[in-house]
């Protein structure tokens, strides 16, 4: 900023021009070819923007308005919200690779100005182009992964940023429907606990029995038949200031509501079937899964870490033969594709699987073992098996620098009279921890991303009729964040869940960050 | 203490035990010639090679599979491996303007989970016919474009190279390119073999992406799409014993790969934990 302001004041009528025509400085002074690249440049940024970008900037505001019809069996298409949207941004990108360039170009024409005030030799095309092996040669090395980077994940991210702000599910699906902007709203279905006013209201009645349609304080809704029409009256007459609540249990022949309002009137009456009509909402299902992901991360991080620190320490003692050997018989899990291996395993703690088929071949167990039915047996066995794969890793990490601990540390020790035990929590481990520390930091925020394992191993299941979305009781953010986007197609939610990975991910970071010296240090070895 | 020492050995065996049993379990189910899903036996009670024989048949897809994911591996590791090396260089050996902000940039965008882009992708695949039949080098690019990002353990390795050979280089009129090629990726083998291998491992295991590219297109799929096809949608119990030959054929080469080239890998792996 500070550079275009003085070359507006200090360069001469070439430099100054240049602010209109791109390059015009280098040309003047003869570098044709920084010249020409700058002003054609310019020429197809405006070409662009007269023809195509203006229209894919008023596209942005509201995504498209003419819906696509069929009038007398022909299909007239209207807009299309995902392809404007897409563009927008692509849009917006060129402008700022736009303004960005063109600051550069006002900064070379400067230079060149002040050069040859100077009577000093400018760089000509040749050394310009020599500069890219030399000066510029980090601009060789990035401008290919550069723009891939920008195609293929700045692009997708701002527009699926983008998205968490619209209503872009299986209902808005272009090109036969248009999405919008909805604003913060998906966040709030994620994020904020649905608070609805119990009330309880008779569909349909006959002289002795009664239908209700009951709204939950959480927003489910049930559906209860009762053959108490008169309790069923006096319950939808005391929820219609809305600050009733009520409790349902489950009785020997169906249920009982019982409704209560803070002054103390209660209405109880049984009802022979209660029937939950809605899923349950989108804000708890998310707390849990995101419970899940962080304990996950947890154990499938520390607990590897820890057991593959204690093989590499068994493997590493004095007077253990074919310390080679076993490494490498380990480190087939590592080896071997893991949709091979986590496959098979998944099959093997299937109901019918071999594991199950032996036990109750020996007679062991009369039923199989829920290995994958069972919440909680699905979760502790996810995380075994994935001690299995993990624990290779650690251990091949580990060995290396176990090794480098200073032998006169553990000869100290040992001479004042150091148990085995205080050794390792006052040596090892710290040394180990200090070294390891962004190692740490990478596998866990890569176990909040562990799509494989939990894929391949459990799918997710098993689902559960308390969490949303086809979600499941294994799913971790990201697996639900794919069922999402796959099977329901509901995108608006899939794009807030992908900012609340980042998010989660972002405050590890950031934590650890702060916590741990040796993520900082970047030219400790130079 | 020779008794201890024992015991080590023992704990080491049931690990090992431990950790082969599946394969030696897969191989065996590969024989099998007994028909149906999974059975209460470890050891076939009948032999065959009928399993394997399945496999080269055109009908069943699997060489196709094979074909599609072995080329996309052999792209990968190509191209990736150019992308992650000029990054890492870039990133660790060269100062320019920019680099700090550059590194944060690409540390936030890690931070998003990868499935993400996907929905934007497709969209941009299919419109080049990229998808479907096409997923091969829709895959390609896919894998390829965004590895830059990926750079961390080759800039850790570069980092430890002494600055000093640089420098005296450059005092002999090298151009950077010149340090590059001639002075610094002749030290960094073993990093470039490690940056192959993983390039080359990775297409293997890939399920995310793949089946969302190929979906619903048998010519397109790799073999983890494939197979995982073979074992969770269609005739399970007719395809059990055909997925754990299929694994079998593709664990054995990458499995050998790795096993060959393991020195780099724990290289690489090291030189990455304990530098970042």
């Amino acid at each position: 900023m500070k550079q275009l302001l003085s070359a507006l004041r200090r360069g001469d009528w070439k430099t100054r021009l240049s602010f209109v025509v791109m390059g015009f400085g280098c040309l003047a002074h003869g570098q044709w070819l920084r010249g020409l690249l700058f002003l054609g440049f310019q020429v197809v940024f405006i070409l662009y923007m007269v023809f195509l970008g203006g229209d894919y900037l008023s596209g942005l505001r509201t995504l498209g308005q003419v819906e696509t019809t069929r009038i007398n069996r022909v299909t007239v298409y209207g807009d299309h919200s995902f392809l404007l949207l897409l563009y927008g941004v692509m849009t917006i990108l060129f402008i700022l690779a736009f303004v960005y360039t063109w600051a550069v170009s006002i900064r070379q024409c400067h230079t060149a100005q002040q050069l040859s005030h100077r009577g000093k030799r400018l760089p000509t095309a040749r050394d310009d182009l020599a500069s890219l092996l030399d000066e510029q040669f980090h601009k060789s090395l990035l401008a290919l992964p550069t723009l891939g980077i920008t195609l293929f994940t700045v692009l997708p991210i701002l527009f699926m940023v983008l998205i968490a702000f619209t209503n872009y599910d299986h209902q808005h699906q272009p090109p036969g429907k248009l999405f919008t902007w909805v604003g913060g709203e998906n966040f709030a279905t994620l994020l904020t606990s649905r608070e609805t006013p119990v009330s309880f209201r008779i569909t349909s009645a006959t002289e002795d029995a009664a239908t209700l349609t009951i709204t939950a304080r959480n927003g489910d809704i049930l559906t209860a038949a009762t053959d108490d029409l008169a309790a069923a009256q006096a319950a939808a007459a005391l929820t219609r200031t809305g600050e009733a609540d009520f409790s349902l249990t489950e009785q020997p022949g169906g249920w009982r509501f019982e409704v209560f309002t803070p002054d103390g009137q209660t209405v109880s009456f049984a009802a022979s079937t209660v029937i939950a009509v809605e899923t349950p909402s989108y804000a708890y299902t998310f707390r849990q899964v995101l419970i899940w992901t962080l304990v996950w991360a947890f154990f499938a991080t520390f607990l590897n870490y820890f057991l593959g620190m204690l093989v590499a320490m068994l493997i590493n003692q004095r007077g253990v033969y074919l310390k080679k050997l076993w490494r490498t018989l380990l480190v087939t899990t590592i080896a071997v594709p893991q949709f091979v291996s986590l496959l098979y395993v998944s099959k093997l703690f299937a109901a019918d699987g071999l594991v199950n088929g032996l036990l109750l071949r020996w007679g062991w167990i009369t039923q199989p073992l829920p290995f994958w039915t069972d919440p909680t047996w699905a979760r502790v066995t996810i995380i075994l098996v994935n001690i299995w794969i993990g624990i290779p890793y650690v251990m091949l990490i580990a060995t290396g620098i176990l090794m480098n601990i200073p032998a006169d540390l553990y000869e100290a020790a040992r001479i004042d009279g150091a148990s085995p035990i205080q050794t390792y929590t006052h040596i090892t481990l710290p040394y180990m921890l200090f070294i390891t520390g962004p190692y740490l930091l990478t596998s866990f925020t890569g176990n909040i991303n562990n799509f494989n394992v939990i894929f391949l191993l459990s799918q997710g299941m098993p689902l559960s009729l308390d969490l949303a979305g086809n979600a499941g009781a294994t799913d971790l953010l990201i697996t639900w964040l794919y069922k999402m986007t796959v099977t329901d197609s509901n995108y608006k939610l899939a794009a807030v869940m992908g900012v609340m990975v980042f998010v989660v991910c972002a405050a590890v970071n950031l934590i650890v960050y702060n916590l741990i010296p040796s993520v900082r240090n970047e030219e400790g070895f130079q | 203490m020779k008794k201890k020492k024992l015991g080590a050995h023992l704990l080491l065996t049931a690990l090992c035990l431990v950790w082969l049993t599946p394969f030696v379990l897969l191989v065996l189910q590969s024989f099998r010639g007994e028909s149906g899903g999974q059975v209460a036996y470890a050891i076939p009670r009948e032999w065959t090679l009928d399993n394997y024989a399945f496999l080269l048949q055109p009908e069943s897809g699997f060489l196709r599979w094979f074909a599609n994911t072995l080329t996309i591996a052999l792209f990968c590791a190509v191209i990736q491996t150019i992308m992650v090396l000029s990054v890492a260089y870039a990133l660790s050996r060269l100062r320019f303007r920019g680099r700090r902000l550059l590194m944060n940039l690409m540390l936030v965008l890690g931070m998003f989970p990868g499935f993400l882009t996907m929905i934007v992708l497709y969209y941009l695949l299919k419109l080049f016919g990229l998808t479907q039949g096409g997923a091969v080098p829709g895959l390609i690019l896919i894998y390829t474009a965004s590895s830059g990002l990926g750079y961390y353990i080759a800039k850790g390795f570069f980092d430890t190279i002494p600055r000093t050979l640089d420098e005296a280089a450059r005092i002999d009129g090298a151009t950077r390119f010149q340090v590059f090629w001639r002075i610094i990726l002749p030290l960094a083998k073993p990093i470039v073999i490690y940056t192959v291998l993983m390039a080359f491992m990775a297409p293997w295991g890939d399920y995310v992406f793949a089946s969302y590219v190929a979906f619903g297109a048998p010519e397109g799929y790799n073999v983890a799409v494939g197979l995982y096809r073979w074992v969770n949608t269609t005739d399970y119990q007719g395809y059990f014993t055909r997925f754990c030959a299929g694994g079998v054929v593709v664990a054995l080469p990458i499995t050998a790969l790795f096993m060959a080239l393991q020195r780099y890998y724990v290289e690489g792996v090291t030189g990455g934990a304990v530098k970042g």
